[in-house]
């Protein structure tokens, strides 16, 4: 197992492209008419609960049903500008479509996340502005960060008048959803699409490239700006604590997925036979099936625990499995076989001791691999505050923030992967981005 | 297996479906394909004077639909056969002598003279026909040259025209009814004493199904413009429904055979009319969406009910609901119902909450302590069935009377006697009891 079965193009350009066509295709109208009839239209409904954005979602159905789509996506991206990626992206299955009642006597919901990809479609393709910028205030806020997060906020702040600067770490906008995000579930450019779309409202002046703690400091924005919001999400990726993992064919899931998304053929990727994932989450789950969508011969995730455990919900899960992917669990790594690149990886078998506490059983087994994805979560990057990291309160590396996002710091609010609490998914970081903003402007309303 | 041959002005047939006068009765090759497929009879495309009328080519038809395209209500411009008289008559000719075990009834309109009725009866009933049905009823078109509902409206017609068609007819006469009137027994009546054998009921009603939201013109049009039409398919059924009722349980009319018409599209349909007071039934539209097919179904179904109801014919059921059809003053205002929600069904929806908050008495929570829990308060409960209704899960609310107690809403006492509005206290116009 060597150098030689690390390779690109492993499969022919037609066959990839099929590989990353749309994950789910769009509804057809008679399709997305007999779906949305089945919405009961409940009332106080458990779908909008469990939606973090709170989208009134038998609202948006009931004006599918009667041909106003242009009503239906107002009703979506008023309370989450994201609607288009969240229909795309959202795991509807532990959040709205989990909590439809048809689960109870039927055990199949309403396909909420189609709809809403149904309802908001003609948006972005049409271009269709849904919203208003309120007269200017006067007032210019920072955003720190143009992922969901970020960019749901200077859009609310923009619509309330505001100026917003948003100073973005990467050249394009829209974070995880244009680095991050498995590909074949927003195809066709469709998060660059849906930035541009949010932009449009005006008011919001884009700084590509600036990082914060490289080009800017927390201290000088705060001076120049009427109020910050901080979303810069998760700039660092943990570490598996091994000998030699800075081997050949040792790599960053994340890096990995951010070079794929910007692979314009996505036949220049380094390719392994034999792919091996450490993690649980949905990173480990996207990692895994792009690789075998790669063309990867095996690909076998390992967690050290059981699947309940997994950061990947049920469905995620038998996606991967129902892609081609093997799911290990209750196995910890513990060696990187190197011999002059990775050539395998030795883990632990793992259980739970009388307390619930993660042990080793000390009896050990070991996988052939030519490339390991390290998918072990991510964290704050280290360097990101400057001096400035002690003035926050913080709970496990991440920024402390109260119900409306504020930081410990008076004109200082924060949002997305990068607060305690944070889920990872787009959905939160937009709710957080709209609260902020709602909470900036009262602050920045009662100061007048 | 119930039999469920079927007898209707003396003609049997080998079921009581019969094919209700409309496009699909206009020539031989759509009838025999009916009774291919197991309909008891027809009612021929209503026949007029020669020259034959001329139809308009462009849409005919609208309809409203479900969302998964289900046709609920359907419309129609068209008017009686345009095809020439001795075509019409010669299929039914030919098809009387295929099919004797069906029924041929034919529906005519003509103009209120005697002369053209004299001429024309006799013409066609040297066909072999069973009978003739008067359509009295077609609400668009006709009208405007007196004849269809134009007659039906007026009572004296209805009984003039009878009289003409009995006086040169040998065999029966079905008076087909419009339901476009305010009160269906003064036609009914009419056609009684105008000597007809039967009343068909109902005809379609006036319509128009909707504006054409790009152009705001109404649709659907023939050259940018519209005329009403007549409504009818499942939409209908309540309204002819009522109205075979009413006369199924006035004593002038109950007497008289009715073919009942109007939504019949399954088996459930039929046992409607049969059970009001139909004795034989016509069906159009559902054949229009379905096809000829539905039959199977209609058949089938009654046949099924009829044995679990322990009946062995047709006319065991005829008439079964009519006694409990009567005036609202005479409904029982001491019996009291209550909703109960049955919580292991109970899917957690919330709809009967708020249209009982919204729309009635505000007798169902929407949280019992802290939970999502929806229970009803009896307090407050009119017993109206809205809940019922919304409700998605089918038996989850249940209506149940109260038996005994006091209804704790008015705090009165529940009684086993009856009481009705002609004894009430409020009643200024009440009978000392």
């Amino acid at each position: 197992m060597g150098k030689a079965d690390i390779q690109t193009g492993r499969l022919s350009p037609e066959e990839i492209s099929n590989n990353f066509s749309d994950m789910h295709p769009p509804l057809s109208r008679p399709e997305a008419l007999i779906e949305a009839d089945r919405c009961y239209f409940c009332y106080d409904a458990p779908c909008t609960t469990a939606c973090p954005t709170r989208i009134d979602i038998p609202g948006f159905i009931q004006k599918i049903r009667s041909d106003n789509l242009r009503g239906s996506a107002h009703t979506i991206l008023r309370e989450n500008i994201m609607g288009g990626m969240c229909a795309r992206v959202c795991p509807t299955e532990v959040l709205c479509e989990e909590a439809c009642v048809r689960n109870v006597h039927e055990d199949k919901p309403v396909n909420i996340g189609l709809l809403q990809r149904y309802a908001t479609d003609p948006v972005f393709e049409q271009n269709l502005n849904l919203f208003e910028r309120a007269a200017d205030t006067g007032k210019r806020i920072a955003v720190v960060g143009g992922g969901p997060a970020g960019l749901s906020c200077a859009h609310r702040l923009a619509t309330l008048g505001h100026q917003v600067v948003v100073f973005n770490r990467d050249r394009k906008l829209g974070g995880l959803n244009e680095y991050g995000i498995a590909a074949y579930k927003t195809v066709n450019d469709f998060a660059q699409q849906e930035v541009n779309w949010i932009l449009d409202i005006g008011g919001i002046e884009v700084r590509p490239n600036t990082s914060m703690g490289v080009d800017i400091t927390l201290e000088a924005i705060r001076e120049e700006y009427d109020a910050v919001f901080l979303a810069f999400g998760l700039g660092g990726v943990n570490k598996l604590g091994l000998a030699n993992e800075d081997a050949d064919g040792v790599l960053n899931a994340v890096d990995y997925i951010a070079t794929l998304r910007q692979s314009e053929n996505k036949d220049d990727l380094p390719v392994g036979r034999h792919v091996v994932v450490i993690g649980g989450g949905m990173t480990a789950i996207d990692i895994a099936v792009q690789s075998k969508r790669l063309g990867s011969e095996v690909v076998e995730i390992v967690y050290r625990r059981g699947p309940e455990q997994m950061g990947a919900s049920q469905y995620e899960r038998e996606y991967a499995q129902t892609s081609g992917v093997t799911i290990r669990h209750w196995a910890s790594p513990v060696k990187l076989l190197v011999s002059d690149r990775v050539t395998g990886i030795e883990f632990e078998r793992t259980e739970l001791d009388a307390n619930g506490k993660l042990q080793s059983t000390g009896d050990t087994w070991s996988l052939n691999a030519d490339i390991v994805f390290k998918a072990v979560g991510q964290a704050v990057a280290s360097d990101v505050f400057g001096d400035a990291a002690d003035s926050f309160e913080q709970k496990g590396g991440k920024l402390l923030v109260g119900d409306d996002r504020k930081t410990s710091l008076p004109d200082v609010w924060a949002g997305g992967d990068c607060i305690y609490g944070s889920d990872d998914l787009t959905v939160t970081a937009v709710q957080d981005g709209k609260v902020a903003a709602n909470s900036i402007n009262r602050y920045l309303r009662l100061q007048e | 297996m119930a039999n469920l041959t079927s007898e209707f002005l003396g003609v049997t047939t080998p079921n009581p479906f019969w094919l209700a006068s409309a496009p699909a009765t206009d020539k031989a090759y759509n009838v025999n394909r009916a009774f291919e497929a197991g309909w008891g009879g027809a009612v021929w495309k209503t026949l007029g004077e020669d020259p034959p009328i001329v139809n308009v080519s462009g849409p005919r038809y609208g309809a409203i639909h479900s969302n998964e395209r289900r046709v609920i209500g359907f419309n129609n411009i068209e008017l009686i056969t345009d095809r020439p008289l001795q075509v019409n008559l010669d299929d039914i000719r030919q098809l009387k002598k295929d099919w004797p075990d069906r029924a041929i009834f034919v529906s005519v309109m003509f103009p209120m003279n005697e002369e053209t009725w004299a001429k024309y009866v006799p013409m066609i009933e040297d066909t072999g026909a069973d009978g003739f049905e008067l359509n009295f009823g077609c609400p668009h078109g006709m009208t405007e040259r007196g004849m269809g509902a134009a007659v039906g409206q007026v009572p004296e017609y209805i009984k003039l025209a009878t009289e003409w068609c009995k006086k040169y007819a040998k065999t029966p006469v079905i008076v087909k009814l419009t339901p476009n009137v305010t009160n269906i027994l003064p036609p009914a009546i009419a056609a009684r004493e105008g000597g007809a054998d039967a009343v068909s009921l109902i005809n379609t009603v006036n319509s128009i199904m909707r504006v054409n939201y790009d152009t705001l013109e109404m649709y659907p049009a023939t050259d940018g413009m519209g005329s009403h039409g007549g409504y009818c398919g499942q939409a209908v059924k309540p309204i002819a429904l009522h109205m075979v009722a009413e006369i199924a349980r006035t004593k002038q009319t109950a007497e008289m055979p009715i073919s009942g018409i109007g939504g019949i599209a399954d088996w459930r349909d039929a046992v409607d009319f049969l059970a009001l007071g139909a004795s034989n039934l016509q069906v159009c539209t559902a054949a229009m969406v379905y096809g000829f097919k539905i039959i199977d179904d209609l058949s089938d179904g009654l046949s099924n009910f009829l044995d679990d109801k322990g009946m062995s014919s047709v006319s065991e059921l005829v008439g079964k609901a009519v006694p409990s059809v009567t005036d609202w003053q005479y409904l029982n205002l001491n019996y009291v119902e209550k909703a109960v929600i049955d919580q292991d069904l109970c899917i957690k929806c919330g709809r009967c909450h708020i249209v009982c908050e919204d729309a009635s008495h505000q007798a169902i929570t929407k949280t019992v302590n802290g939970e999502r829990r929806f229970e009803i308060i009896d307090e407050e409960c009119i017993g109206c069935n809205l809940c019922t209704i919304v409700c998605p899960v089918d038996g989850c609310i249940t209506m149940q009377p109260m038996t005994e107690g006091v209804d704790p809403r008015t705090g009165i006492a529940i009684s086993k006697e009856k009481a009705d509005w002609t004894t009430h206290a409020n009643n200024p116009m009440r009978k000392e009891s």
